[in-house]
């Protein structure tokens, strides 16, 4: 029983990156109509976004130590950052302490901008051209994001570590009447469920109770009509592609933790994400999150040592396996709905 | 007035023949390529010989091919005189003069390998057919290293393997034309169980993650066998795939386990993001078993050990070599790469430096660049001056033999590059091995002409 907790537990954290990514990706499709491959790569500067902020943070000005030696024998050079001149160490250390979370409210506009600039600059163009031509070129372009990431912060992992004050991990176990240590869970990827979850409802939200919203859930129903009460529906859809690209990029910065940001990460959602998506039923935001965190227990449960030993490999494919059932047994997937992508 | 003898009868006659050669004798390389480097397969011609740096210049492994390759810079650097010569005035011996090898100045050609055999193989072919690359050396994994050499031995040309760990490089999948100077896996085992030992206890349950790929089985067996033989318990193993980027399934259940050590059989990537994992899941902060939860990584890599940060601290690994070690020769070898590139060599590009002062020596001493001779000036050679004290290259499976470094994430680094701290300095003696244990068979060299 505990372990079975323990796995439901470590699917909600990966659930919630999985259904941040396929909310946003379902945004995109559901008003744009665009495959976008180039999504995962959003996730990929969020996560940036953090790690540039943590620079900015502790830009530094050297001071010579002449206790110590470097590598080279010669006195050492310490970066002692700025903001430790202007507020002092304690306080200074502990603003870049807490540089992920600051990245939000760092990541937001950034994202929108990028997100927005990216609709305008390149995707406007292949609305009307077949998906295909929308995934090469989407796919062509998350290439160049991630290429340019490498060229400029290296291949290898960048850490970005959580506040110390999240540090650590809760003891379920003894909360729910088990031994002690037979469930814990990390600080941070409760506090990731949460922030998922708020921004999952903040965008639910936003699309239900805002005119706005109303206006951009009439254009996915009916595009050509909304624009002919003269609504500058396009606008309002390059507005969506830039809120998805800051879904997509706050899953990055509050990811960045969890897994040291590398320049690759972007692709390693992707495929995944387009999975939850298919399988939550194209255009369906409420699918997206539900398959989002279905196909991340099921993947965990996959992941248990007795599961693999009966299994061997099944931690690889469950989630293949899991879309394939049902895709079977419902084509639409889990909440589609009639007429999206099958005309 | 000439006479043509093209007649469709004659190009079908021809081409049975042609094509039943080709097939009676299938051969890597094009019969009238490889027809005009007779002796010997890209014999230098000029003044000039050329080396092929197969390195990984894309994917997760680039910055650690990037600094290979900046090795293989200072190499050829030293080798033609130039720079302050770095090992060439420590290294025992003295058939290297700065003036190229064999009289003939050293260039050379680069690949990448994307750490990928297959696009490793290609490169590599691509140098020995297209540059006449006279030997070819580098890379960043075993999958790749066991791809090259292979190739290498079909073509005729020596490899000098780069960062491969895993004991069939030298073991089940050695060959002749094939030298490894990095440690191994069995050797990483070797050096840390007692270490593990004296700071753990003999009475521990130990709960390994491993790679699911050629290099995470032989280190796990190797950690294993060594530990187990001190008295510990191998609670688990669980194999986790390659791509994978969250660990955090696989670690959850490790204290349900009753395991009160997590050996965490990865390199790379993943290696960063399971001990990130494991340290977020607070495994460190826990007792089980009445003793404090201990996590290890049998093979440590300082460029790695960055992606994880502050994690490593106190984390007890293995590693071929530090740039903080004081015998001249690596203090030599620091200096002369630190001053050209402001910043320390990795333990890969120390183990393409001296692979490739190795080969020159080897070529010198040997008065050749044929491949059987370098192999044959290789194999038993023992030396000193190169970091790790004194080696020698076993003439049974071309394996190095040194010193091996077990070291420890440093809880108090005075710089980005002050991670790892050296807490014992295993002899050479202690990680030898008979050379049958891996299986194998060399072979024998092959000229490739």
């Amino acid at each position: 029983m505990d372990a079975i907790i323990l796995q439901i537990l470590n699917g909600l954290d990966k659930g919630s990156a999985y259904a941040l990514i396929a909310l946003g990706l379902t945004l995109i499709f559901g008003t744009l109509g665009v495959v976008n491959f180039a999504h995962g790569a959003l996730f990929m500067i969020g996560a940036f976004c953090a790690v540039t902020l943590q620079r900015i943070l502790t830009l530094s000005h050297v001071v010579i130590d002449d206790t110590k030696k470097d590598f080279l024998g010669n006195p050492l050079k310490v970066e002692v950052p700025y903001i430790y001149d202007w507020f002092g160490q304690e306080t200074g250390a502990a603003i870049i302490d807490w540089a992920v979370p600051l990245a939000i409210i760092f990541a937001i506009p950034v994202m929108i901008i990028i997100g927005m600039v990216m609709e305008r600059g390149l995707i406007k163009h292949f609305y009307k051209r077949p998906h295909a031509d929308q995934i090469l070129v989407t796919f062509g372009l998350a290439i160049v994001l991630q290429e340019i990431i490498k060229a400029y912060y290296g291949a290898n992992p960048i850490p970005a570590p959580a506040p110390e004050a999240f540090k650590g991990s809760y003891d379920f176990g003894a909360l729910l009447g088990f031994d002690a240590n037979t469930i814990i869970y990390p600080y941070w990827r409760l506090v990731y469920f949460a922030f998922a979850a708020v921004v999952i409802a903040a965008v639910f939200a936003f699309l239900q109770f805002t005119t706005f919203g109303m206006v951009v859930r009439a254009g996915m129903a009916d595009r050509e009509t909304v624009g002919l009460l003269g609504i500058d529906i396009d606008k309002r859809f390059t507005m969506m592609f830039g809120l998805a690209a800051a879904v997509a990029g706050l899953a990055g910065v509050m990811y960045t933790p969890i897994n040291a940001p590398n320049y690759h990460m972007g692709m390693d959602f992707l495929v995944i994400s387009f999975v939850v998506v298919v399988v939550g039923g194209m255009g369906s935001l409420p699918g997206a999150v539900l398959a989002g965190f279905v196909l991340g227990i099921l993947e965990s449960f996959a992941s248990m040592r007795e599961v693999i030993e009966f299994l061997p490999g099944i931690n690889q494919v469950v989630i293949y396996l899991a879309a394939i059932i049902i895709l079977l047994t419902r084509p639409r997937g889990l909440l589609g709905r009639k007429g999206v992508m099958e005309d | 007035m000439s006479k043509s003898n093209f007649t469709r009868r004659g190009l079908l006659k021809t081409s049975a023949v042609a094509g039943g050669a080709t097939l009676a004798a299938p051969q890597f390389f094009s019969p009238s390529w490889a027809d005009g480097h007779a002796g010997y397969l890209n014999a230098p011609q000029g003044d000039t010989v050329t080396l092929g740096f197969n390195v990984p210049q894309s994917g997760p492994y680039a910055d650690e091919g990037a600094d290979e390759l900046r090795a293989y810079e200072l190499a050829v650097e030293h080798l033609n005189g130039g720079g302050d010569a770095g090992m060439m005035n420590t290294f025992s011996s003295k058939a290297l003069t700065g003036n190229g090898v064999l009289g003939k100045k050293v260039a050379y050609v680069t690949g990448d390998t994307q750490t990928k055999p297959d696009a490793a193989r290609a490169s590599a072919k691509s140098m020995i057919e297209k540059d006449g690359a006279v030997m070819i050396t580098g890379g960043s994994s075993s999958g790749v290293a066991v791809a090259v050499q292979a190739l290498c031995q079909e073509a005729g040309i020596i490899f000098m393997a780069g960062l491969t760990h895993s004991n069939d490089t030298t073991g089940k999948d050695k060959k002749a034309n094939g030298f490894r100077h990095f440690f191994n896996s069995y050797m990483s085992g070797a050096a840390l169980a007692p270490i593990l030992g004296a700071n753990y206890g003999k009475d521990r349950k130990a709960y390994h993650l491993t790679a699911d790929y050629n290099w995470g089985y032989t280190t796990e067996e190797a950690v294993r066998t060594s530990t187990e033989a001190m008295g510990w318990e191998t609670v688990a193993a669980v194999k986790t795939p390659l791509t994978q980027t969250d660990f955090s399934s696989y670690i959850a259940p490790v204290l349900q386990s009753g395991a009160d050590v997590l050996v965490l059989n990865h390199y790379g990537g993943n290696m960063v993001n399971s001990l990130t994992n494991a340290v977020q899941f607070g495994l460190r902060d826990k007792q089980v078993n009445g003793k404090n939860f201990e996590i290890i990584v049998p093979l440590y890599s300082r460029l790695m050990a960055k992606g994880a940060g502050a994690n490593v601290k106190g984390i007890f690994g293995s590693t071929n070599w530090h740039w903080s070690l004081t015998d001249e020769g690596s203090k030599a070898f620091v200096k002369s790469f630190g001053e050209k590139y402001g910043f320390p060599p990795s333990q890969a590009a120390h183990t393409c430096y001296v692979q490739t002062m190795l080969y020159a020596d080897a070529a010198e001493r040997a008065g050749t660049f044929n491949p059987c001779g370098i192999a044959e000036a290789l194999e038993g050679f023992e030396f000193d001056g190169m970091g790790n004290g004194p080696t020698l290259y076993r003439a049974e499976d071309h394996q190095c033999f040194k010193d091996v470094l077990v070291v420890k994430g440093k809880e108090n680094p005075t710089s980005e590059f002050d991670l790892l701290e050296i807490v014992e300095v295993t002899p050479a003696a202690q990680v030898t091995y008979d050379a049958s244990i891996f299986g194998g068979e060399l072979g024998t060299c092959n000229p490739g002409a």
